[in-house]
């Protein structure tokens, strides 16, 4: 099945509910979740998400706006982009 | 193999805290196609061939950013050099009508420069190319957005003096025409200059160019110098390997964005430009790099080392991730746009002398800085001609963008706020070279252009 994969990016100070959160709004807009990894580095807590887009039917600034807003309630820089730019820029 | 934690993380840290970012990308038009005896409608073919793939560019630009998380912080546009659709409307008040077209072209369709008002002049000048270069005083000082460039010179040419000897006049002109001598920034002088450089202000869409053409221009010091700060111990190899590797990693953003976008407006890709470009950002800065590297203030001892390890790295990098590099791929060191580069002259540890030296191991050019506004007209093509020199005699890209400004002297400084800033007053030399300047004609191509 063809699919429309993103990399979410979290990053910031851990604390409860980040998951929850943004799987949830994840789960509201039809958002497949692929897989999950966290880890501490340089300091800060990094999560990443890799996620399928394409059943959603939202638009992806709108889903990059509520993700910004869960970003500036939970004081964390969340950042979502197409799974291309990673491919391109680590693999030759 | 699965991307990792670890390098989503690099990617996401250099677009949030490294200021990367798609500095330009420019799309090529070609005006000959909207050339009419009727001069009001040329105007009018011209105003709508901009205006429609400006917008169209524009459109096509936004979505991808928000796809890849990447700001494409420039959407420009270059067109024909101007002299030639001109030849047969060539007077005053026709060139200015069309800067005047272009600009609003501009300005109606969001698109902050339009580059192209110029001429390829490198063996001679028809009268088209002179009544253009009669022009500039206005036409940089009565449009805001519109840019011209003039080529004197190519290595297998040689350079038109002739050319140059205008150029000192012609500036001190715009000079006293546009509020604190802005008017210059928007006027380059080149020799060797590429058909597909994406940068301003000497961008045109070249003759041997398709009727669109898309070209990308990478950036990036920032990213470059937070690398090298995390290396401070490594040899002058290990320096160069580190910046290899980061110089591939920005330019294959470019390059995905680059043909994705040309892809989606369905014209032909032209090149990705991988000079690193600095801007007043804090951090995003070339000068910054070099302090890094060990230089305590870009333009003492050591820094044309330091930017030929530098460039030459950038270039390696660049060269493994693009499958068209092109442009002008140096590194760009222009004085006001660069926090590192302004505080150097404001501590006296940059002169005019050591930016020309380090122009000569692959930077473009002698670019944005302000000299004293009583400069003579010769000193300023004599300062012109050495930095073309370096460009002829080297076979490569060279450039100057000098701003004389009005009732400044050495050591004073110029506001303009926003992202130029606090522009430093540079030292000129005092003694003349008049009488050598005055002799004109050309001088001859280099033996290394006699190559078939």
């Amino acid at each position: 099945m063809k699919k429309e994969l993103l990399f979410i990016t979290v990053i910031g100070i851990d604390k409860k509910g980040i998951v929850a959160r943004v799987s949830n709004l994840l789960y509201e807009n039809d958002i497949n979740i692929e897989d999950i990894n966290q880890k501490i580095m340089e300091g800060y807590f990094v999560m990443t998400m890799l996620v399928d887009m394409n059943d959603s039917k939202t638009p992806l600034e709108d889903v990059r706006s509520k993700l910004e807003k869960i970003g500036k309630e939970m004081n964390l820089k969340i950042q979502i982009q197409h799974e291309n730019i990673f491919k391109m820029m680590h693999r030759v | 193999m699965a991307i990792t934690i670890d390098e989503v993380y690099e990617t996401t840290s250099m677009t949030l805290y490294q200021n990367l970012d798609i500095r330009t990308t420019t799309l090529g038009i070609n005006l000959k196609p909207c050339i009419d005896s009727d001069f009001d409608k040329f105007r009018k073919n011209v105003y709508e061939l901009v205006y429609q793939n400006a917008r169209k560019l524009i459109d096509e630009t936004k979505k991808l950013e928000s796809k890849y998380g990447v700001p494409i912080v420039n959407k420009r546009i270059s067109v024909t050099p101007v002299s030639l659709i001109m030849e047969s409307h060539c007077t005053r008040e026709k060139y200015l009508q069309m800067a005047i077209t272009l600009d609003k072209a501009a300005e109606d369709a969001g698109i902050d420069f339009i580059g192209g008002f110029g001429a390829l002049v490198q063996k001679g000048m028809t009268a088209s190319d002179k009544l253009l270069v009669e022009s500039l005083p206005e036409v940089l000082s009565k449009t805001q957005r519109v840019c011209s460039f003039l080529n004197v010179g190519t290595n297998v040419a040689g350079m038109n003096l002739d050319a140059v000897n205008l150029l000192g006049k012609m500036l001190k002109e715009t000079a006293k025409k546009s509020e604190n001598a802005i008017g210059c920034a928007k006027f380059v002088v080149l020799v060797n200059a590429p058909e597909d450089n994406p940068f301003m202000a000497g961008a045109f869409h070249g003759i041997g160019e398709a009727d669109l053409t898309l070209n990308i221009g990478i950036s990036g010091p920032g990213v470059v110098r937070s690398v090298v700060e995390k290396n401070k111990d490594g040899d002058l190899t290990d320096l160069s390997e580190t910046i290899k590797r980061t110089t591939f990693k920005i330019t294959r953003a470019g390059e995905l964005i680059g043909r994705e976008l040309a892809k989606n407006m369905k014209i032909p890709f032209g090149i990705v430009d991988i000079s690193l470009a600095s801007t007043t950002a804090e951090g995003d800065s070339v000068a910054r790099i070099i302090e890094q590297f060990g230089i305590e203030r870009i333009g003492t001892h050591g820094s044309t080392l330091a930017i030929a390890l530098l460039m030459d790295a950038v270039k390696k990098g660049g060269a493994m991730a693009s499958g068209n590099v092109g442009g002008l791929s140096g590194t760009f060191i222009p004085v006001s746009e660069d926090t590192g580069m302004i505080e150097a002259v404001q501590k006296g540890a940059l002169s005019l002398d050591k930016l020309e030296s380090l122009t000569s191991v692959c930077s473009v050019g002698l670019d944005m800085f302000a000299i004293p506004g009583d400069t003579p007209e010769e000193t300023i093509n004599a300062i012109i001609g050495d930095e073309l020199a370096i460009g002829i005699i080297n076979n490569k890209t060279t450039a100057v963008r000098v701003i004389p400004v009005p009732g400044k002297k050495a050591g004073d400084s110029v506001n303009y706020g926003g992202l130029l800033g606090n522009v430093p007053v540079m030292k000129v030399n005092k003694y003349s070279a008049k009488n050598f300047m005055r002799r004109g004609g050309r001088l001859p191509a280099p033996v290394t252009s006699m190559r078939n």
